[in-house]
């Protein structure tokens, strides 16, 4: 059962074509401008629990996005069906949607001084020649490292090997046209711990551009057991305030409620806690916060925005003063300012690391709560109300004592920025948001 | 023939030349000894959207996605594939990747009868809610929602309003003779505000809809969500720093039963009770609840946002009764837990789409009403916080702590509310939550129809809802020690 059947070739359609062709239906509709994005991509993933083959999945998806202007009305529509008459149909509902729009004077593609006119080789695209045996004997492998870790390891929500690579063609009625492959491969193990009742679940993984960067497997699997062994036993804490160290994992989310008080629309609605702070000390001195778009391998890498506007390094926070917005070409034009490339997000956004490890973090800390997991939604962007449900581990004297559960952290991000003591050298690279470990001052937490 | 099945075939099968027959041909090369269960996830779904801001819809977007999905199950193993291309060979190329999961070699082709099944009664009409409004009577329905915002108070300083319409049409073709379709429209319209007073800015956000068309929108209605929007933000304006420990929390009515869902609901779901993951995991039969809590997952509800006439493996929906009197009754399943828990299927397989496997996800969430008018409830307590909005919610199912994000809150104090207090997350124990409900209201109310619910990365449209209740000692994450 392990040979995996061969998918057809799924570069059949021209993507460079189909764009072209549904610019051409834009321009022959009337529209004086557009754009279009398509793409496609596939792979497979194979999930191995408790030593069994559980799920084997094949992906393969495509999808076309086109948005249409009549001089200052818009109109976008998609499909996944590449056929000629849904291509027609497509373009024809985004003309469709554009008759009923407004005017409005910042709508419109890039500034055509802004698009990309390098495109270095960033080494994104490297697809994996994984055969289905092998990705179900890897995946074993973890999961039977995990299950051999620790004999409080109980049960299992399987571990997961899967690769996918894929292409995306965007093209602008300005005659830019940007053709990017990338490939991402990715090894991950769930399992649960139990003790005297008390089960426990964690997790952890590996995700790179080229399956040579990946970290090998059984790696994964031990460190999966780790992280859920060392949670059994939570206890609650009493409520009250005290240093917080996020640990490198989570301390991502920070940097993510960063990027949604700076994005152009969170400002122009007035509706960012981070309003009218360009050039404001926002966070304590010291702190550096940039973007590398160009990263070869990068999980954000990209050499244009998704409106074919050239990316390029800049710092978004410089010794903990606002640098910059997160604006694309609309947002752009409705501050009166100029798009930033980041149509579509920050790319390989990182918060520089210091020279303390997580042990140096945790000596400095003394006293305190390192988190390890957060749950819940509660940040309000508006206000940088912050108040999230955490799981981690007390520490006293720089030393881990027992796992804490059931518990709240809560302050306001405006402050909560401005107290980052140190940032760690743990520097968790896997995604988009890069940063180690954040210690953090003055936390309310809620418990028993 | 049903007209679902009738609009089925004509939309999903006629534009590639597909047959019955076919169908039977594609399920016949799945058909081998080692299979349990195969199904033909058939769907056609036409989305669009109109969104508001700044007094003008500046943009709109439509899209359709069509495809299928092709399942296989062997024992515990699930192969899987799709196509978004309905035609033959991509159908048969997607059975044949999916079946390999159990087939070390081609057996010979067995003919599966594909047969009609007994119609259910529709619990929506099979409609196109894209088609039942000209497009600028959508514009101009925003455009009313709006004025309505802004003319309520000089502080609502934004008004951001989208209407979007779903039209779905869908096949399940399963290896056991059934052949299901269902016809499923969704509407939604909301309003989000912002109010900005002396430098402050709160925000307030309100809305609605279910499997309707977009005439369900009356002025009464969508000016209504406008006026409740602008109602949170400007309480929230006057908010205090909420509370942080653990205290009597009464909730609201209506969408704080997001509590249910996520302490509750997802600890019920099948996948994870069958695998043991679960902190509710072998304990149907126990007491889990106070006698006065009685909770269930009810597909059949006619219009509601969480209902389906049948589920995404072609189940009829059903009123699950999972909590009576406190005590746990039942689990919600799929066919692929069911089958391997030897209990029936209740209903509950859902997907997001023919890319997605179904898994079991609950429909519509709520706890029956209890005998307490809800100004008792709130006078039996002497210091509490009253929450009666909140956002979104999500659990640990296997360490079974949840938390929930309140929008809206109060303090009591003396039997009285009092101050609103800042948006808060409440967190809890799922296993002994509702053990310490201590007065169930006579005030059920359901949502909005608002809710959307995410699991392994798939979001479906669901509904919850509860009346007034109070709970013991529940953690409040304020700030103020």
């Amino acid at each position: 059962m392990t040979q995996a059947p061969v998918l057809r070739d799924s570069s059949k359609v021209d993507l460079r074509e189909l764009a072209g062709d549904a610019l051409a239906l834009a321009r022959s509709s009337g529209a004086s401008e557009a754009e279009v994005a398509v793409d496609e991509s596939d792979g497979f993933s194979a999930t191995v629990r408790l030593g069994e083959v559980e799920t084997v999945e094949h992906n393969r998806d495509k999808s076309l996005a086109v948005t249409v202007f009549f001089g200052q009305r818009s109109g976008s529509a998609s499909t996944s069906d590449f056929s000629r008459t849904a291509l027609e149909d497509t373009v024809q509902a985004a003309c469709s949607i554009a008759r009923y729009t407004a005017e409005d004077p910042c709508a419109g593609l890039a500034d055509p001084d802004l698009l990309a006119k390098e495109f270095p080789d960033l080494d994104l695209y490297a697809p994996w020649q994984l055969e289905l045996g092998q990705a179900i004997e890897m995946a074993t492998m973890c999961e039977q490292m995990a299950r051999d870790e620790d004999s409080r390891i109980v049960n299992s929500e399987g571990a997961t090997v899967s690769t996918h690579s894929g292409r995306e063609v965007y093209a602008n009625s300005l005659g830019f046209v940007g053709d990017a492959r990338g490939s991402r491969h990715t090894v991950s193990c769930v399992v649960l711990g139990k003790q005297d009742g008390n089960m426990q679940r964690d997790y952890w993984y590996t995700t790179a551009r080229h399956a040579e960067d990946l970290e090998p497997a059984g790696r994964i699997g031990r460190l999966a057991a780790q992280r859920a062994v060392r949670r059994l036993g939570g206890r609650r804490i009493a409520t009250r305030q005290s240093p917080v160290i996020f640990e490198a994992p989570v301390a991502t989310s920070l940097l993510g409620h960063l990027v949604g008080a700076l994005r152009g629309a969170s400002l122009y609605r007035h509706a960012s806690f981070l309003l009218d702070q360009l050039d404001e000390q926002v966070f304590s001195p010291g702190i550096r916060i940039h973007e590398q778009p160009r990263l070869p391998r990068g999980a954000g890498s990209t050499a244009y925005d998704n409106e074919g506007v050239q990316t390029r390094d800049r710092d978004l926070v410089s010794d903990g003063i606002l640098r910059g917005y997160v604006l694309d070409s609309y947002s752009g034009r409705k501050l009166q300012t100029k798009s930033t490339g980041n149509a579509g997000g920050v790319h390989n956004l990182t918060l520089e690391s210091g020279r303390m490890d997580l042990d140096a973090l945790l000596r400095e800390m003394g006293s305190g709560l390192l988190v390890t997991e957060l749950i819940g939604h509660g940040v309000n962007t508006v206000t940088g109300d912050y108040s999230r449900g955490a799981a981690g581990f007390w520490v006293e004297e720089g030393q881990i004592q027992y796992p804490v559960e059931e518990i709240t952290i809560a302050g306001n991000l405006k402050d909560m920025y401005k107290r980052i003591a140190h940032v760690g050298s743990d520097l968790d690279a896997r995604g988009n948001l890069r940063t180690g470990s954040v210690l953090i001052d003055g936390i309310t937490i809620a418990g028993s | 023939m049903t007209d679902s099945l009738v609009l089925a075939k004509q939309t999903l099968l006629e534009p590639g030349g597909l047959s019955e027959s076919d169908l039977d041909r594609v399920l016949g090369r799945l058909a081998h000894p080692a299979i349990d269960y195969a199904d033909m996830y058939f769907q056609y779904a036409r989305h669009e959207s109109w969104v508001l801001e700044e007094g003008r819809v500046k943009n709109g977007s439509h899209s359709i996605e069509q495809g299928v999905g092709v399942r296989v199950n062997s024992g515990e193993k699930t192969g899987f594939s799709y196509s978004d291309e309905l035609q033959l060979a991509a159908l048969t190329e997607a059975a044949d990747v999916a079946g390999a999961i159990a087939q070390s070699g081609r057996s010979e082709a067995v003919l599966v009868p594909c047969r009609d099944t007994v119609p259910v009664s529709p619990l929506y009409a099979g409609i196109d809610p894209v088609i039942s409004l000209e497009d600028a009577a959508k514009v101009a329905l925003l455009e009313r929602v709006e004025a309505e915002a802004r003319r309520q108070d000089p502080r609502i300083k934004e008004v951001i309003a989208s209407l979007s319409g779903v039209h779905e049409v869908v096949m399940v073709v399963r290896s056991d003779g059934r052949l299901v379709s269902d016809v499923r429209p969704l509407v939604r319209l909301n309003v989000t505000v912002i109010a900005e007073h002396e430098g402050r800015r709160e925000q307030g956000s309100a809305g609605g809809g279910g499997r309707w068309d977009y005439r369900y929108f009356s002025d009464e209605l969508a000016l209504g969500y406008a006026r409740e929007a602008v109602r949170q933000a400007l309480v929230n304006l006057d908010a205090v720093d909420a509370p942080a420990g653990t205290m009597t929390v009464v909730l609201g009515p209506g969408w704080p039963g997001v509590l249910l869902h996520e302490a509750i609901g997802h600890g019920l779901e099948g996948d994870f009770n069958r695998k043991g993951t679960s902190a509710f995991s072998g304990r149907i039969g126990e007491r889990v609840a106070d006698p006065q809590c009685t909770v269930v997952d009810n597909g059949t509800l006619a219009n509601r946002r969480g209902s389906l006439t049948v589920d995404d493996e072609g189940t009829p929906t059903q009123n699950n009764v999972l909590i009576e009197n406190g005590i746990l009754k039942t689990y919600m399943q799929d066919t692929l837990n069911a089958r391997l828990t030897g209990t029936p299927p209740t209903g509950n397989g859902r997907r997001e789409s023919y890319a997605h496997l179904p898994m079991p996800r609950m429909t519509n969430t709520y706890m029956l009403a209890g005998k307490y008018a809800p100004e008792e409830i709130l006078q039996s307590v002497d210091k509490g916080l009253y929450a009666v909005n909140f956002g979104g919610g999500q659990v640990d199912i296997t360490s079974g702590k949840f938390v929930f994000s309140a929008s809206e809150a109060y303090l009591i104090e003396n039997g009285k509310v009092t101050r609103p207090v800042r948006g808060a997350t409440l967190i809890g124990n799922g296993p002994d939550v509702l053990t310490r409900v201590s007065m169930v209201g006579n005030d059920l109310e359901l949502d909005t129809g608002v809710g959307t619910c995410g699991k392994e990365g798939q979001a479906v449209p669901v509904g919850v809802g509860q009346p007034t209740l109070l709970v013991n000692e529940l953690t409040v994450g304020g700030v103020q020690v």
